[in-house]
């Protein structure tokens, strides 16, 4: 019954998205407030349907239903709650729906948070999440349907991947789709403009919220993944280039350049079409990563549900959205005239720069990602493009873009001068020479890592001069604290957000340090890495709930005084014939120790051992990034855009973003 | 931020690129997803070590019962007079089933396939032959498949083209079926014959 109710409820919801994408669509075009009105109830009533419909979804994986394919497929009676509940999304069909519920969520905010849009622009706005909704909704019923019905039922399900039985990964996919949908919204938001044929301050203004959203939460999804893949999967490395991950990139890199050019359109009513394009880009970024992990057209490490079928239907729709999008586009950008021109050195210049180079980051990242299949695919040749052509083509484009970083907000707007900005910039130069100089005395003559501390006390301390600059910390040092508190938020969160890629730089620096080494031990035995001694004390059976496992006892000293001990484990998980091996890492912030427990033989096991310096503050800055993301979101300006609030900040002499 | 471009046409162009790059992308995805279905596109294949190279040293027995010669790495080198297939094969495998009518085409056109009898009783082996009829005019049995290890083989069915010199040309993993023949196998064999 409850199945059933599910798959009412999402033909429920493909209806109401296709009335509201016709209502909103016609009503705006006609002008017609009581055809347009019918736009917000009718996106409440499509959420309530799937989220309707996700709750029974959840339902059937948390009581086990047999009869239910989905849960056959992917569940079993033995695993725990948290990941019966997570296994909802931890396949195809729940993780699509899971994709339309966070759409119906944007649409439903949208709808309630949007009643000072004007509403033709809200309406349009909905028509296009409408018509995004129904595609995806037809995808889900004619491809995927999660409440296909089993019968016989067997006696249990399948099991899920025991690689996705992890709390980070519970939390994942979720983030990641949060990002992916928020610009669905931005997109709407651009088709929205473009069948206007206007772009103006107030656009920007309503823009940049959504953009900033979606871009905090892609920023935690890749970061909880990269932070799975550096603890799970047991290499000891954070970031493999490989194709899904790059896929993630893209739309962040675009929704990255999106948030800081939509500054520039509310700011001086310049870079509209480049913003539109932007906001059209990072949602076809984002299907490109769906069609690329659902197809199963690349080879990556992240085999999901592939099936050429669904491929050529996500494909469709990719061609629908991102075809219509851009040429609409091509047809109506021309009427968006600038109002402005202005000067190459000046804030928006800056920010010019800044769009330039994370657009060319982005390039390189989508040639280096797609190459290998049109080569494949045109050539007949196999090639595989890896971290040696990615980390030498995105450097020489990371580096000006850190350094023109901290420089940035020091520049006023309209017209500017470089050398006053870069006066106010020594002291953090100094720093950053310093941290530089103390990587290479410490740890000899290493060029990235170096460069690497060079970049990271550039950004943080860049983050905390612009900061002492606002508030006039050395101008008027007694009255800087009042003036702390009245900074807008907004300032505070970029200010945050550019230190907090400094933080993730400092840690991706330190892992340039990082040293590892094999050995095989037997119990009793020990082995030296980095000023630790690591001992093997022992290896014991253990038993976890669907698993068995084989756990060692490593005792951790430095010069004899004890540390912490760990233990690395295999485990073995007998449904699904798979065996995963959990390492144990000890962080003391400064290092990550990070044991691993390989196959035993010749009476001893063979341990992997890492220590990585600084890998937790990788995750630790996107954290930071995310959560300046989320202060500027905070700010009263971004929330409501009400001019009132922009002639105080005036008033208090920050109209600095 | 083309926003000054003089030329309106050249802006219009402009604005046109993406929609372009789009297109260009989604009949590229298009192909591939075809590619998928028909298996001329395949993104886990791994290219043989042995392309362009000679093949691996071996001798085998030859399939006991049958009165066909056996077959040894000596037969393929050089200068042999056409291009010649190196088939596994196996009766317990489907695949092979449904490969088999092609190898057959390939038997009337006079191509000499050579059969490997991959992890097969030599009894189950003829059955398949008899029943089926025999494509193969050298025969040879590789029962515990350590052969097939030194060629890389994956699976069966697996066939290799060898050309005349005597060089491994191409490697296919899975069976034989008429667009196989069509869009890659006849080809080949037209280009290496010569």
């Amino acid at each position: 019954m409850i199945p059933e109710l599910g798959h009412f409820a999402l033909g429920l919801a493909l209806a109401l998205s296709l009335a509201m994408a016709g209502f909103g669509l016609v009503g705006a075009h006609r002008a017609e407030a009581r055809l347009m009105g019918l736009a917000p109830p009718l996106a409440m009533g499509a959420l309530l349907a799937v989220g309707m419909a996700f709750l029974c979804l959840v339902a059937s994986f948390m009581v086990n239903d047999t009869t239910v394919s989905a849960v056959v497929a992917n569940s079993h009676s033995l695993k725990p709650m948290l990941y019966k509940i997570s296994g909802t999304w931890g396949n195809h069909e729940g993780s699509m729906l899971l994709w339309v519920l966070i759409l119906a969520l944007c649409a439903g905010a949208v709808a309630g948070f949007g009643r000072n849009l004007p509403s033709a622009l809200q309406s349009r706005v909905l028509a296009v999440l409408g018509l995004i909704a129904a595609g995806f909704l037809a995808f889900i019923l004619g491809t995927s349907d999660p409440f296909g019905r089993v019968w016989p039922p067997p006696m249990d399900g399948n099991g899920l991947n025991p690689i996705l039985q992890d709390p980070g990964l519970a939390f994942h996919p979720p983030l990641l789709y949060l990002g992916y949908v928020g610009f669905a919204v931005t997109f709407a938001f651009a088709v929205a403009a473009l069948i206007e044929g206007r772009v103006d301050a107030a656009w920007g203004r309503w823009v940049r919220p959504w953009a900033l959203a979606a871009w905090s939460f892609l920023t935690l999804g890749i970061a909880l993944g990269s932070w799975w893949a550096y603890y799970e999967l047991g290499w000891g490395g954070y970031w493999f280039w490989d194709p899904v991950e790059n896929a993630s990139l893209l739309p962040w890199l675009a929704g990255c350049a999106l948030l800081h050019s939509a500054i520039v359109v509310e700011k001086r009513e310049a870079l509209k079409t480049w913003t539109v394009f932007l906001a059209l880009l990072a949602f076809a970024l984002s299907l490109l990563g769906t069609f690329l992990v659902r197809s199963g057209v690349l080879n990556s490490v992240h085999a999901f549900a592939s099936d050429p079928s669904r491929g050529v239907f996500i494909l469709a729709l990719l061609m629908l959205y991102v075809g219509g999008g851009f040429a609409l586009f091509a047809w109506r950008a021309q009427a968006m005239a600038p109002t402005g021109v202005f000067a190459p050195v000046s804030r928006e210049g800056a920010l010019v720069l800044n769009n330039l180079l994370l657009c060319s980051v982005a390039a390189v990242v989508l040639v280096g990602t797609l190459y290998p299949m049109f080569a494949d695919l045109v050539l007949g040749q196999k090639i595989s493009v890896g971290p040696p052509f990615f980390n030498t083509a995105t450097l020489p484009l990371a580096v000006p873009l850190v350094g023109a970083m901290a420089v940035g907000p020091f520049m006023p707007w309209k017209r500017a001068r470089l050398w006053p900005a870069l006066q106010k910039l020594w002291w953090v130069a100094l720093m950053a020479l310093a941290a530089a100089l103390l990587c290479l005395a410490l740890e000899g003559v290493r060029v990235g890592p170096a460069l690497g501390f060079f970049a990271a006390a550039w950004l943080i301390f860049g983050a905390a001069a612009d900061v002492a600059q606002r508030v006039g910390l050395f101008a008027r040092p007694k009255a800087a604290l009042g003036r702390a508190l009245a900074l807008p938020r907004a300032a505070w969160g970029g200010a945050l957000a550019h230190g907090g890629l400094g933080v993730t730089i400092l840690g991706l620096a330190g892992m340039g340090l990082a040293v590892d080494r094999l050995a095989l031990l037997k119990p009793g035995e020990s082995v030296e890495l980095a000023g630790y001694e690591y001992r093997l004390e022992g290896v014991a059976d253990a038993a976890g709930s669907n698993f068995a496992a084989r756990r060692a006892t490593v005792r951790v000293t430095r010069q004899g005084r004890e540390v912490v001990t760990l233990h690395p484990e295999k485990r073995s998980f007998p449904l699904a014939r798979m065996t995963t091996s959990e390492a144990a890492i000890h962080t003391t912030w400064l290092e990550d120790l990070y044991v691993v427990l390989g196959e035993e033989r010749e009476g001893g096991v063979v341990l992997r051992i890492h220590d990585n310096p600084l890998a937790p503050w990788i995750w630790l800055g996107a954290g930071i990034m995310a959560l300046g993301g989320g202060l500027s979101l905070s700010d009263r300006r971004t929330r409501v855009a009400a001019p009132a609030a922009k002639a105080a900040a005036k008033a208090a002499g920050t109209v600095r973003a | 931020m083309s926003e000054a471009t003089p030329n309106p046409w050249r802006r219009r162009a402009l604005l046109g690129l993406p929609l372009l790059a789009a297109g260009g992308a989604g009949l590229g995805f298009w192909a591939m997803l075809r590619g998928l279905g028909t298996g001329s596109y395949d993104p886990h294949g791994v290219p043989s070590a042995l392309l362009g190279k000679a093949p691996p040293d071996f001798t085998l027995p030859p399939l006991a019962g049958s009165d066909l010669p056996t077959l040894a790495a000596a037969d393929l080198r050089g200068a042999l007079a056409r291009p010649v297939l190196v088939n596994f094969f196996a009766s317990w495998c489907v695949p092979c089933v449904i490969e088999h009518p092609q190898l057959m085409a390939l038997k009337r056109q006079g191509v000499p396939v050579f059969g490997i009898a991959y992890k097969d009783k030599a009894a189950d082996a003829l059955g398949f032959l008899a029943r089926r009829g025999n494509p193969y005019t050298r025969l040879a049995a590789d029962e515990p498949g350590r052969v097939a290890i030194d060629w890389g083989v994956y699976g069966v069915p697996e066939s290799y083209l060898i050309d005349r010199q005597g060089i491994i040309r191409w490697r296919w993993a899975g069976p034989i079926t008429e667009d196989t023949v069509a869009a890659d196998l006849g080809p080949l064999l037209r280009r290496y014959s010569a």
